[in-house]
């Protein structure tokens, strides 16, 4: 096969750097190949949820909330009933458990969110009601007949406004628009080291705010789904989700029947980016097939993937970085707000991934984060690409030019001089690895003919790391702020505990500690990020030590909760 | 649900015509309508060839309504519109969208149809005698009634019409503003210029200011700076998704400024 | 409501079919005539993915009444290939990963054939400037228009 590169996007292929450190035997890495499905979508003939045809498809579409916010009086549906094509109304009565929090297949967070609305709508666009009808005209005329009897509330669309006392309740069992995370916090915590102290010895002090609006995935096919009743008491469908067991479990659950009863088939997804997890196209097509006895298709328009397509969620974040005169950056405090929108989705989960990643690829000797999952009244937020890193990315690292510029460094070099190197400790708690910082820094300066100074050219991820930077800070400062009452840690999703795990999902967190039991626990999902508990802090990992582990797998890349 | 009817004729059409109904050329904007089942009862359509047809007349070139913009594109006689259609949509809408369907394309639409009113075209409504001005057209787009052809003059000199397109996303976006200039010019003043914005108002609008401005002199420096002052004068901006009132009038100026400077620099 | 027959040609074989009142050419060419290779992205113009020929210019299907069509000649995806034989543009589309989640690619393809149809040789500008209507979002623009200069460039295999 041909050199791709040659005329291609030109990729450059690093060799020099670490190549002790790879095997080079490889058969596909680094070679032009053709993707296994690419001849399908050359000859337009890859099956993409809505290229199956089915005699007798009938189309749903959403009666939605015109408001932000408002309490649903009364829904009439008769009018709609009555319009030419129509077969079907379906209001919140007609599903089987209409409330769900898409992670309650991990045993995270609380039901939270209607299929279809009965009680109050929290954002703009929220269904409901859903018609069923001959056509996808018909369809759209009847939903635009479902007469709705609204009280309009006050609402809140700022992350900030939405937590000050007397702000109105986007959802009524987080009263106070925050997410509670291990059944304790109204926010996720990450204490490492004591970053006040550090902040008052520092020679400099610099402060940033910074603001990530919502992003659409904005994928060219629309989400959706086709179901279809099918032998011995099934139903298939058809969708374009980018998780399948995940829709799978989740219909499962809002339908309250056996996934053995749901043939789903996916795989073949018209771009997804993250906008194609959250399930809500599945239970409905496959309610409408169980309740009309045809096939049912579920699918957004542009102007409904634009307006109730769940987007990357915005972010603000306030940085507080203690710096020394040399740019040695010895404290780092932030204070995050997600804004999740009217329900929970992945927001919640993007931020304990989001805290994880704190602060950024540098080794920083005492850290401090609060981070709030905020509920507003917006259209509900959800994973895209790197969600829960990639706006705090943005503001690290525009953070990280404000402090170069203040203690008078090139922004290379000061990235330089604080990367992680191997062998150090993280904020986390575990020791970094594979670092590669310093040489992507210095190809970059290359590059953009940045001249570096003989020390920070000389700079490698290899070595001056660990030793006293692997040390874990000797006292950590502990709080008790944003401390709850009333919730608990386990079995979220069953406000009160149940005993038994859906049938659908993994185990939802390992029931022991992994059996390698040197290395420092990974902070599981659901449990808090090293902070204050009175955990003993777990001993530094070998850095040559290969990880043991064998056992069971967890769950998808969705959660991103692989083995590594 | 929308039903369609085609005639032979124009004139035919026009009899069909009433409150429910539409009369589709191109339909690249009428269709999002009737997709999204918000479009008109009936759609009213004319088979007659000859509404695709480009003629040269004495001072000009006559342009059935159904011209595209790619039969613009095509034609030797239009090159002087040449740069402004082929910043209309993309290529798959320069092949449907017509040049009397311009006329009626809401705002942010509707870029060559500033070009027309700059250069001072003429329509040619079905069952009407005489042709009306763009202008008379464009400002009562509703009641105007079905366009047979466009009269576009041939500017005596082509370097005095020049066209510019500010879009976000290149080669293909929607305008946050389109500036349409045609400068006539004797013994070095410039005599009746025409200084037309799209998507600076619900319809292309002429710049009452920039024109005054220019008006009587020769087209230098400071000629230009007062005419770049005054470009708003005249301009009913909006805000939309592309972008605020305030910033549209903010770069009016500005790229009005530029235009004209790449207009004196030849 | 009344359907209308339509009479045409799709990819060079004739073909008739009954189109509803209003309905548009990418909906009675998928549900009607069977034929899934045009893509509907978003039902305004804006994304591509429906692009077909009629009568050898790009359109978009989205956008054309289907009852137009009578007596033309309509070209989609389908119909590049010539039985087990690819069309070029599919072999460099294949060779430089010019396709991601393949969803636009159909539309795209269109673009780009009708393109080289008109200029057997455009630049790269010109390759950029044909394939304008057509919105990608996930395998980016480069190696698309790697892949129809290739072929442009009488350097495909095909």
């Amino acid at each position: 096969m041909r050199d791709m590169t040659s005329d291609g996007p030109m990729v450059e292929f690093r060799k020099d750097l670490f190549a002790d450190e790879r095997d080079d035997n490889l058969n596909e890495v680094g070679k032009p190949t053709r993707r296994q499905d690419i001849l399908g979508h050359v000859t337009g003939r890859s099956p993409f949820f809505d290229d199956h045809l089915f005699d007798g498809l009938l189309h749903l579409r959403c009666a939605r909330s015109p408001h932000h916010h408002a309490r649903i009086r009364r829904i009439d549906t008769s009018a709609a009933e009555r319009m030419p094509g129509v077969v079907r109304v379906l209001t919140g009565r007609d599903v089987p458990v209409n409330l769900n929090t898409l992670l309650s297949l991990l045993d995270f967070g609380l039901d939270d969110e209607p299929i279809l609305s009965e009680n109050k709508t929290a954002y703009r666009g929220e269904p409901v009601a859903a018609v069923i009808a001959e056509t996808e005209a018909q369809a759209r005329a009847a939903a635009a007949a479902v007469q709705v009897d609204w009280e309009v509330l006050p609402h809140v669309l700022d992350v900030e406004e939405a937590i000050k006392p007397g702000a109105p309740a986007v959802l009524e069992i987080y009263p106070e628009n925050k997410f509670v995370y291990h059944g304790k916090y109204d926010h996720q915590k990450l204490r490492y080291g004591d970053v006040d102290r550090a902040l008052a010895e520092a020679d400099h002090v610099v402060e940033g705010r910074y603001q990530m609006s919502p992003i659409e995935q904005a994928p060219i096919e629309t989400c959706g789904a086709i179901a279809a009743p099918e032998q011995n008491d099934r139903y298939v469908c058809y969708t374009s989700t980018q998780a399948l067991f995940f829709s799978l479990g989740t219909a499962a659950k809002v339908l309250s029947m056996p996934s053995s009863r749901l043939h789903f088939i996916g795989g073949t997804v018209g771009g997804g980016f993250g906008g194609k997890v959250d399930s809500v196209h599945e239970p409905l097509a496959i309610l409408g097939a169980m309740l009309t006895g045809r096939p049912v298709k579920y699918a957004w328009d542009r102007a409904e993937e634009m307006q109730v397509g769940a987007p990357r969620g915005a972010e603000r974040w306030y940085i507080t970085d203690g710096v020394m005169a040399d740019g040695r950056i010895v404290a780092r405090k932030f204070t995050g707000y997600f804004d999740a929108g009217a329900y929970t989705r992945l927001s919640s989960y993007a931020i304990i991934k989001g805290v994880g990643h704190l602060p950024g690829p540098y080794t920083i000797p005492n850290v401090h984060a609060d981070v709030y999952c905020v509920y507003t009244n917006r259209t509900p937020a959800t994973a895209m690409r790197g969600f829960g890193i990639t706006g705090v990315d943005f503001a690290i690292e525009a953070h990280m030019d404000k402090v170069a510029e203040t203690v008078g460094l090139n922004p290379v070099e000061l990235r330089i001089l604080n990367a992680y190197r191997d062998g150090d400790m993280k904020a986390h708690r575990r020791l970094a690895k594979n670092c590669a910082l310093i040489e992507c820094a210095q190809v970059v300066a290359e590059k953009a003919g940045v001249t570096l100074s003989p020390q920070m050219k000389a700079a490698s991820s290899l070595r001056d790391g660990g030793g006293a930077r692997a040390e874990l800070p000797r006292h950590t400062a502990t709080d008790q702020e944003g401390r709850v009452e009333g919730f608990t840690a386990t079995s979220y999703a069953r406000k009160g505990g149940g005993d038994s795990p859906p049938t659908t999902a993994p185990p939802p967190r390992p029931a022991s500690p992994p059996p390698a039991a040197s290395r420092p626990s990974p902070p599981a999902p659901s449990q808090p990020a090293p902070s204050a508990s009175a955990r003993p802090e777990p001993a530094p990992e070998q850095a040559t030590k290969k990880p043991a582990r064998s056992g069971a797998m967890r769950f998808s890349s969705l959660s991103g909760f692989r083995r590594r | 649900m929308t039903i369609v009817e085609t005639y032979p004729t124009l004139a035919e059409a026009a009899r069909a015509m009433g409150r429910d109904a539409a009369y589709m050329a191109g339909g690249t904007l009428l269709m999002r309508d009737v997709n999204e089942g918000a479009g008109p009862a009936r759609l009213i359509r004319v088979s007659d060839p000859g509404l695709t047809r480009v003629q040269t007349t004495g001072d000009g070139v006559r342009l059935g309504a159904g011209v595209t913009m790619a039969g613009v594109l095509a034609s030797r006689e239009l090159e002087v519109l040449h740069p402004v259609a082929r910043l209309i949509g993309g290529p798959q809408v320069r092949n449907m969208g017509t040049v009397a369907g311009n006329l009626f394309a809401a705002h942010p639409y509707g870029d060559f149809a500033a070009a027309l009113l700059a250069l001072g075209a003429l329509v040619v409504l079905a069952g009407q005698g005489s042709a009306r001005p763009v202008e008379d057209v464009l400002k009562a787009r509703d009641s105007a009634g079905l366009v047979e052809a466009i009269e576009v003059p041939r500017p005596r000199d082509p370097r005095a019409f020049a066209f510019h397109k500010v879009s976000r996303v290149k080669p293909k976006g929607v305008s946050v503003l389109s500036i349409a200039v045609h400068l006539p010019r004797e013994g070095g003043r410039i005599r009746d210029p025409r200084v037309v914005f799209g998507a600076m108002g619900p319809t292309p609008l002429r710049s009452s200011g920039a024109e005054r401005a220019l008006e009587g002199h020769a087209l230098d420096t400071a000629t230009i700076d007062r005419a770049a002052a005054a470009a708003c004068e005249g301009l009913a901006p909006f805000t939309d998704q592309i972008a605020t009132e305030w910033y549209r009038r903010e770069v009016a100026g500005v790229h009005l400024r530029r235009l004209l400077t790449r207009m004196e620099q030849g | 409501m009344a359907k209308t027959p339509v009479s045409f040609t799709l990819n060079g074989s004739p073909r008739a079919a009954f189109a509803d009142p209003g309905q548009n050419l990418l909906e009675f060419l998928r549900r009607d005539v069977g034929d899934l290779s045009p893509k509907f992205g978003c039902g305004q113009g804006t994304c591509g993915a429906c692009t077909v020929t009629v009568d050898g210019e790009t359109h978009l299907a989205c956008l054309v009444l289907a009852q137009t069509v009578e007596g033309r000649d309509v070209g989609t995806a389908s119909g590049l290939a010539r039985g087990a034989q690819l069309d070029p543009l599919q072999e460099a589309f294949m060779d430089h990963f010019a396709a991601q989640c393949g969803y636009c690619t159909a539309g795209m393809l269109i673009s780009a054939r009708a393109l080289l149809d008109r200029n057997p040789r455009p630049t790269r500008d010109e390759v950029v400037e044909a394939i304008s209507g057509n919105l990608c979002r996930c395998t980016g623009y480069e190696p698309i228009i790697a892949a129809i200069l290739s072929v442009a460039e009488g350097r495909a295999r095909a």
